[in-house]
Formats: C-alpha cells, structure tokens, sequence
C-alpha cells in the first residue's frame, strides 16, 4: 500500500513541482515580452498536466482489470473446481452461493416436513398405549383388552422402530445438507478479496481524482442520500450501534415507548 | 383468537415463507397463502378474504412499508392486522413502521416463541 501511494502520488508531485517551475519561467518571459517563449510552456504545462493524468488512470486501470482477472477458485475438490471454472465473475460466484444456500435450505426444510409426523404419530400412539398401561397397572383392564392391548404393543413397537431409524436417516441428510458451508464461506472469502483489492485501487483512484480537483480547481456538488422505503438488510454491528436495534428485547422497549 | 382466520405471508424468499407456514401451523394456523412481494400482495388482500398479514419489509417490486401504507390507505382494508418479520433493525425504520400503523413487529433471526408472543399481543389487543 504505501509502495502503491507513493508510485500515485510520484507523477503528481512532480508535475506540481513542474507547474511551480514552469509558471516562474513563465512570468520571466511574459515580463520580458518573450510571447512565443510563453506560449510553449504553456504548451508544455499542458502536455505535462495530460501525460499524469492518463499515465495514472492508465496504471490504475491496468491495476483493476488484473485484480478482476487474478479472481479465480483453487479448491482441491475437482469436481466443485470444474463447476466453479466455468463462473467467471464475482456475481456469478455470489449467485451461486444463493443457489447453493437456497438448496441447502430447501433440502433441510424437506426434511424436517418429511420427519415431524413421525414424530407427532409416535407422540399421539404412545399417550393412547399409555392410557391403556394405566388401566393394566390399575387391573381395570379385561382379558379380551389385554389381548388386543399386546397386539397393539407389537405394532406399535415394530412401527417405533421402524420410524426411528427414519428420523435418525433423516437428521443425519440434515446434518449433510450443511456442506454448503465450506464452499459457500470459500467463495465469500474470495469475493471479499476481490472488494477489498478494488477499494484500495478506487481510494487510490480517488486520491489521484483529487489531485486532479486541486490542479484544475474543479468544485463537485454532493449528492444527498435519501432514505426512504427501501429496506437496508440485515444491519451489522448492531451491539456497539445506537441507531440499530439489538434484538427483540429492545424493538419491544421502542415500541412500548411510543405507546404500543 | 380464530385458529381457522385466513393468513397471507408475504417475503421474497421461498425459504422463510416456508419457514412462518410451519411455525403458524405448530401455532394451530393452517389456514395460509404466500405472496413475494406486495405488487402481488395487495390484489390478494383486496379480495378481503385475510384476517391477517405477516410481511417482510426489504422486497423487490412492493416493499412490505409500503405495502402497509397501501393496505392502511385502503378504506376496506385499514384495519387489517399486519405482523412485520424483518431483518430491518434500524430504530428510524421501527418507528416508521409504527407511524404507518403496523401492529407488531419482529426482527429476524426470531424463534418461534417470539412469533407466537406478537401475534397473541396482536389479537388481545383487537379483541379486547
């Protein structure tokens, strides 16, 4: 970073102590009635105001358009390397994290539907199995009962084991579905790297355009943002932030202070 | 509180949508419809066949804020219960909600206990 600053604040710097140099020359010659003289340095400032700029754009251009090209995944899993070789650009990669997360989802949400009537069926079974122990325990219960109490039993026992060894499948292609995860976090990291080599080349930029502000006295009008209807997303840091809620708790303290 | 009144959720992900269906069903309501956005919404809505609506804000198309001004802006929908479940957490934003008269609002990730809690609050309070 500082290697970068200096090679961008280099050509500027010296096209200011070009300018200095160049506006004394000037007022000597003006004073002294050499026009033509004049006009060449002036000529010349020009030139030299010209060359920094593109010479600087220029780099910083070639910068950004290595920094998008060097984005690409090594991964060791050939299968997902052939499937992620084939994206090429950072929406590309974030959409697929979408998609990636968007099944994930799906899959975990399919089979928790698929496994809680296992679940509500064993529960609804056992408390009538449960009555009719009662009554066993209780000696309330006559023979022919018993009888189609120990056959209920066995099916219901068979039925118990049957269904759990189904939940237990289930919760562990739930526990599968979360692989997303690992691809998923090492595309964020990528596209991550790749924002953060495009600011430090636009802050870069920036400064240059500010340089160029200075030189030429150009004064910018800054936009208002608005903020309106459109909603903003999950809000980060939202403990150390006063005007960001932290959690339910306190949308409740917010809305009980205006009255709700 | 009526078990059978019908619900319209409303987010643009499938997933959560899917998400507040289970959780309304646990919670006895099994009576509900989903919709992505309120551009799809609202025409469902001014069937008047809802009882209630449970909305994300952040949305393409019609936001959920603004879906709840247009239902409050409705003569026959202005008292429309209206649950928010949102990942918009900011106070300026909470307070704008209020003012546009949402009824109860949830910031996400939630539980299920919380869902249940704003939507009990929600019906005490039309029918006390």
């Amino acid at each position: 970073m500082t290697e970068e600053k200096q090679l961008s604040d280099g050509p500027v710097s010296s096209f200011e102590a070009i300018l200095k140099e160049q506006a004394n020359s000037l007022k000597i010659m003006v004073d002294s009635g050499d026009l033509s003289g004049a006009m060449s340095i002036i000529s010349d400032l020009n030139e030299t105001r010209d060359k920094t700029l593109y010479q600087e754009v220029g780099r910083l251009t070639r910068t950004l358009h290595e920094s998008i090209r060097n984005f690409h995944i090594d991964t060791e899993n050939s299968s997902t390397q052939e499937e992620l070789s084939k994206i090429e650009d950072a929406s590309d990669r974030l959409a697929y994290v979408v998609d990636m997360t968007n099944k994930a989802a799906n899959k975990t949400l399919d089979l928790v539907e698929e496994t809680m009537p296992y679940a509500s069926e064993i529960s609804s079974e056992a408390k009538l199995l449960k009555d009719d122990w009662s009554r066993l325990q209780r000696k309330e219960m006559k023979p022919e009962e018993f009888r189609s109490l120990t056959t209920k039993m066995g099916v219901f026992l068979g039925k118990l084991s049957s269904d759990a060894d189904k939940v237990y499948q289930n919760l562990s292609e739930i526990l599968l579905a979360q692989d997303f995860q690992d691809l998923t976090g090492q595309v964020i990291n990528r596209v991550t790297g790749l924002v953060k080599d495009v600011e430090e080349n636009l802050v870069n930029l920036v400064r240059m355009a500010g340089k160029v502000d200075l030189i030429t006295g150009a004064v910018h009008e800054v936009e208002q943002q608005e903020t309106g209807d459109e909603g903003e997303g999950p809000q980060m840091h939202a403990d150390t932030r006063d005007d960001v809620v932290s959690g339910q708790d306190d949308v409740d303290d917010l809305l009980s202070s205006l009255g709700f | 509180m009526n078990k059978d009144m019908k619900i319209l959720v409303v987010d643009d992900f499938s997933t959560m949508r899917r998400i507040i269906k289970n959780l309304l069903r646990d919670l006895g309501f099994s009576n509900t419809d989903e919709a992505d956005d309120g551009n799809s919404a609202l025409p469902m809505l001014q069937t008047g066949k809802y009882d209630f609506l449970v909305t994300d804000w952040n949305m393409p198309g019609m936001t959920g804020i603004e879906l709840l001004k247009n239902v409050r802006a409705d003569e026959n929908l202005k008292t429309l219960p209206i649950l928010m479940v949102t990942a918009e957490a900011k106070r300026d934003q909470i307070v704008a909600a209020a003012q546009a008269g949402v009824n109860g609002y949830v910031v996400k990730p939630f539980t299920a206990a919380v869902l249940k809690e704003k939507i009990e609050k929600i019906f005490e309070r039309i029918d006390s």
